[in-house]
């Protein structure tokens, strides 16, 4: 049975995992993170989907600008960007090899999703007192999920950053690369979250 | 040392490459004194080793007898309902173990028969052949074919298992729910599911898990096999199987995330009281429901049938892979055909994309959509027909080797194609209006899961089972098992086209004695099935006895002395360049690399009979680096 | 494919031969510098865009249809800057072009379900 006893430990050498396979051009984790994008492609188109075809078919469809707040909308949209941008930044401040840069950028990314979903909070409240909810009718039901699965995965990203910015910023002392490697992918899926709320945010808030 | 003599290609340079060898494994041994000396934390905790492993190998034998035990109590599960069918209303002590609510009295009730229906299939498909396909025949082959040290993310492959066993309980667990587990059938087609009782949550909350489960699964399986693979395994020598999960990781990425919507948009249905699924007007049990309403029940088949008709192709390919390496070594011939194979499994896999709402012709669709569907769907058949017919055709002039994880091989190449052929005429149109939800549909892809698949998948286990453990299933037991299983499993199916064509509608509670048209013919086969799935069932105790004292023999260190590490004497990878089991550390001491096709068995002008991928040519020589497997391993085993 | 001194070459140093992993990380620092100028300058165009898509929705009154479209293009411009440049995927291995493609692909097939399902009801 000694033969199924597994490594176990980091310490196993898994190929590719810092550096890129020459005939790919890859590391491991960027070429899995692609992959789970993919996935995530699909996941939102099939939700996107539902929407045109709730809608095509319905006999009404309420407007998104009549009662949502889009106010706080554009402003959530301009945060998301700008946490975008920062999310770039603290990477490249990595690949410079400043790690104290790339902590202040990677806290700022942080501080715009938590502001994010703070206004997302008060929107939802909002909603709620105004008696509108997600079975009030499909807009409403399509918006709410919608929007929360997004928010899910803005808070997905939150606690990742969290803990880059805690326990998992010991690795660059030993392995900066790797480190900065890390960053590049948590920032890809931030990218697509973002990419994700430029869709969203006018074909819920504008149509 | 029969093996050492057969692979000696006459030249010198293969003793000193032996004498590097032992020197590198006496200086393993030391390193591993050393390491035993130094530390006591050289040995891992019971828990990191057994539990949560992040070894491939052993992730892959969690995920086999996890799937192998769902197997059996979706097996059980169908037992019942086989009872029922074969003499409805009867009383039969076995039906108490569900309960005062589902079986007073020993007698079945009807909506515990709907449940016993939904979760054999969820349970068969989801916790079943899946995960054993993918989760534990990749899981364990995958790395070790294509020389790999580990999956690329061993701790993604332990989530992914975490993940699949938490949602298999959270189905079971389900069966406890008030009013009973899921009861809407595997395919939980709203609005019925939306108004089921509360196991149907559960159900959804569980496949939520399983999907995730396979997500992160299919990305470890693709970056695996693009990134690490061994130097010189270009894709075109990829042993078949590893091409099958390829694929079968791609459509498990790609065609669960519109489930994952589904179930998603279903669980607002069922708990924010949402009406993605309900359209205006509904009346149950004479009352309105109080939904908004203007949903479409449609919606959820497009999005199930999204997913699921990729998730038919997910239950097959892997079954062919496997299939294909057990005919190719015990033909002792390559493969006919393995480009267009191949190249077929990948067209396949795109085409399973588009011929989903073939599933749904019978919905309301205009003739314009079915005739594109039909279309393609006939299309989709030609790759399965090639694969299939490559397989037959590499049967051709071979001294074939009828052990039994070659007759398991052999009968799913029968079974398969009545499997695939008896889906044309569902698949076209206007003969679906007539044949649509008999049991026909039943007897067509329970061919093509039962003793296709899952045959295919038996061939597996007795093929692979002495890599695992070292030790080899017994032979006389395991004929037993296959001519058994064999003569049953058509026993049980082969009726129900009789019965489809007939008309007999499937999910009847009775099996159809209440309708006159159909009285007839049930009353005259049902019976005789059912006593075929006793005999099935019987048929696997050889099975599972086998399985067992082999597997509990080797897990106490007992080998079989002399069955070597490539006891079929096979050229992929798995066998020819690491003991049986495998290393524990990195499956090979030293990377493989990789200097020909897969099936190099009876070539031409060589004087051995087969040669290992892992085979340098001829000349020049290597310097260092490369394993030479059998030679290496025959003298370890020493 | 079938030459296998081509494919096996024992003895390269991968690592000797790249970089930090991204195509970009063998960049010297101006490069990754100018770099980070022009993600600055992306997040000035995608701020505008975003500016113009709740202006056009505000102020040009569009009927339905025109809106979605407007909405739509801005979006996808919107997009495109995001995964072309902070993604960079206009630099990017053709492994994961591959990936993409495919991925759009079915995601086209994806979208034409509601067209399925409208397009041609029975008895139309």
């Amino acid at each position: 049975m000694d033969a199924h006893a597994s490594a176990g430990h980091a310490e196993l050498e898994i190929p590719y995992n810092v550096h890129p396979r020459p005939d790919t051009g890859l590391y491991n984790g960027k070429l899995g993170v692609w992959l789970f994008l993919a996935s995530e492609v699909m996941l939102f188109g099939a939700l996107f989907s539902s929407l045109i075809l709730l809608r095509t078919g319905a006999e009404s469809w309420p407007r998104g600008y009549e009662f949502l707040n889009v106010k706080l909308a554009t402003f959530n949209t301009f945060i998301l960007i700008l946490s975008s941008v920062t999310v770039v930044m603290a990477w490249s401040h990595l690949r410079l090899g400043d790690l104290k840069k790339g902590r202040i950028y990677i806290s700022a990314t942080v501080l715009c999703a938590l502001i994010f979903l703070t206004a997302k909070a008060f929107e939802y409240s909002h909603e709620f007192q105004e008696g509108r909810f997600p079975k009030t009718n499909n807009f409403l039901a399509i918006y709410f999920t919608m929007t929360g699965l997004h928010g899910l995965h803005i808070l997905g990203g939150v606690i990742v950053f969290l803990y880059f910015l805690g326990p998992g910023a010991k690795m660059w002392a030993k392995e900066p690369e790797r480190y900065t490697n890390r960053i590049e992918i948590v920032g890809l899926y931030w990218h697509f979250v973002d990419l994700v709320w430029i869709f969203l945010f006018p074909i819920l808030y504008l149509m | 040392m029969a093996l050492r003599r057969q692979i000696r290609v006459g030249s010198q340079w293969m003793y000193a490459d032996e004498a590097h060898k032992a020197l590198r494994e006496a200086l393993r041994v030391m390193e591993d004194e050393k390491a035993a000396e130094g530390h006591g934390g050289h040995h891992q905790s019971f828990i990191r080793r057994y539990v949560f492993s992040t070894d491939h190998k052993w992730i892959g034998i969690q995920y086999g007898f996890t799937a192998l035990l769902f197997l059996l109590l979706g097996f059980c599960l169908m037992i019942l309902m086989r009872l029922q069918l074969g003499w409805p209303g009867q009383a039969f002590s076995i039906m108490k173990v569900l309960g005062e609510s589902r079986a007073p009295g020993g007698v079945l009730l009807p909506e515990a028969y709907n449940q016993l229906g939904a979760m054999h299939g969820t349970i068969m498909i989801f916790l079943g052949i899946v995960p054993l396909a993918v989760g534990a025949f990749g899981n364990y082959l995958v790395p070790l074919q294509i020389g790999a040290p580990d999956m690329a993310f061993p701790k993604l492959n332990m989530a992914s298992y975490w993940c699949y066993f938490p949602g298999g309980l959270i189905m079971l667990a389900s069966f406890l729910a008030p009013g009973g587990t899921a009861q809407s059938g595997w395919t939980s087609y709203p609005p019925l599911s939306v108004i089921a009782s509360q196991g149907q949550t559960w159900w959804l909350i569980g496949m939520v898990f399983l999907i995730t489960s396979s997500l992160l699964g299919s990305v470890n399986f693709i970056v695996t096999i693009i990134q690490l693979r061994a130097k010189g395994l270009t894709y075109m020598r990829f042993p078949f199987f590893v091409h099958a999960q390829f694929v079968t990781s791609f459509l498990l990425l790609l065609a669960f995330p519109p489930l994952e919507a589904a179930a998603v948009l279903q669980l607002m249905d069922r708990i924010a009281g949402t009406s993605f699924f309900l359209p205006s007007g509904l009346v149950v049990s004479g009352q309105a429901l109080a939904n908004a309403g203007g949903g479409n029940p449609l919606l959820w088949q497009h999005l199930f049938w999204f997913l699921a008709h990729p998730e038919v192709y997910v239950l097959i390919l892997p079954a062919m892979g496997i299939v294909a390496e057990i005919i190719a070594n015990n033909t002792r011939k390559p493969l006919w055909g393995y480009k267009s194979m191949v190249f077929a499994t990948v067209f396949l896999g795109f085409m399973s994309f588009v011929v989903w709402a073939h599933h749904m012709f019978l919905t309301g669709m205009g003739t314009t959509i079915s005739a594109f569907f039909q279309t393609t769907t006939m299309i989709i058949s030609i790759p399965s027909v090639i694969i299939l017919s490559s397989l037959f055709i590499s049967l051709w002039g071979g001294s074939i080797r009828f052990n039994t994880p070659m007759l398991f091989a052999l009968a799913f190449l029968p079974m398969f194609g009545i499997g695939g052929l008896t889906g044309l005429p569902l698949g076209l149109a206007a003969s679906d209006i007539h044949l649509h939800d008999t049991y026909y549909v039943i007897g067509h892809f329970h061919y093509v899961v039962a003793p296709g698949t899952i045959f295919a998948m038996f061939a597996g286990i007795y093929y692979w089972f002495p890599k695992a453990t070292g030790r080899k299933l017994n032979d006389f037991w395991g004929k037993v098992h296959f001519w058994v299983s064999f003569v049953c499993i058509n026993g049980i199916f082969f009726p129900m086209f009789a019965q489809g064509l007939a008309g007999v509608s499937r999910r009847l509670y009775d099996g159809g004695m209440q309708y006159a048209h159909a009285k007839e013919i049930a009353s005259q086969t049902n019976p005789f099935m059912s006593i075929c799935a006793i005999g099935l069932l019987a048929a696997q105790v050889p099975f599972i006895l086998n399985f067992f004292y082999n597997a509990i023999a080797a897990a106490m260190g007992r080998r079989d002395e002399g069955l070597g590490s490539n006891p079929w004497q096979a050229t992929t990878m798995e066998w020819t360049a690491t003991t049986s089991p495998p290393l524990a550390h990195g499956n090979f001491e030293v990377l493989p690399m990789v200097y020909r096709g897969p099936y190099e068995y009876s070539v031409p002008g060589e004087t051995a009979e087969y040669i290992p991928q892992n085979m340098p040519l001829a000349e020049p020589a290597p310097r260092g680096g490369s394993l030479l497997p059998a030679t290496a391993v025959a003298m370890r085993e020493n | 494919m079938t030459d296998p001194a081509a494919a096996v070459e024992p003895g390269v140093d991968v690592h000797e031969h790249a970089g930090v992993g991204d195509p970009n990380a063998h960049h010297s620092p101006e490069q990754i510098r100018k770099e980070m100028k022009v993600y600055l300058t992306v997040f000035v165009g995608l701020a505008i865009l975003t500016a113009v898509t709740v202006g056009a929705c505000y102020g040009l009154n569009l009927p339905v249809h025109q809106a979605i479209l407007v909405a739509l293009i801005i979006a996808s411009i919107k997009g495109f800057l995001v995964a072309g440049f902070f993604m960079h995927l206009l630099s990017e291995k053709k492994v994961i072009y591959g990936v993409l493609i495919l991925t759009v692909i079915f995601f086209i097939f994806l979208m034409t379900l509601p067209i399925s399902h409208h397009a041609n009801p029975f008895g139309s």
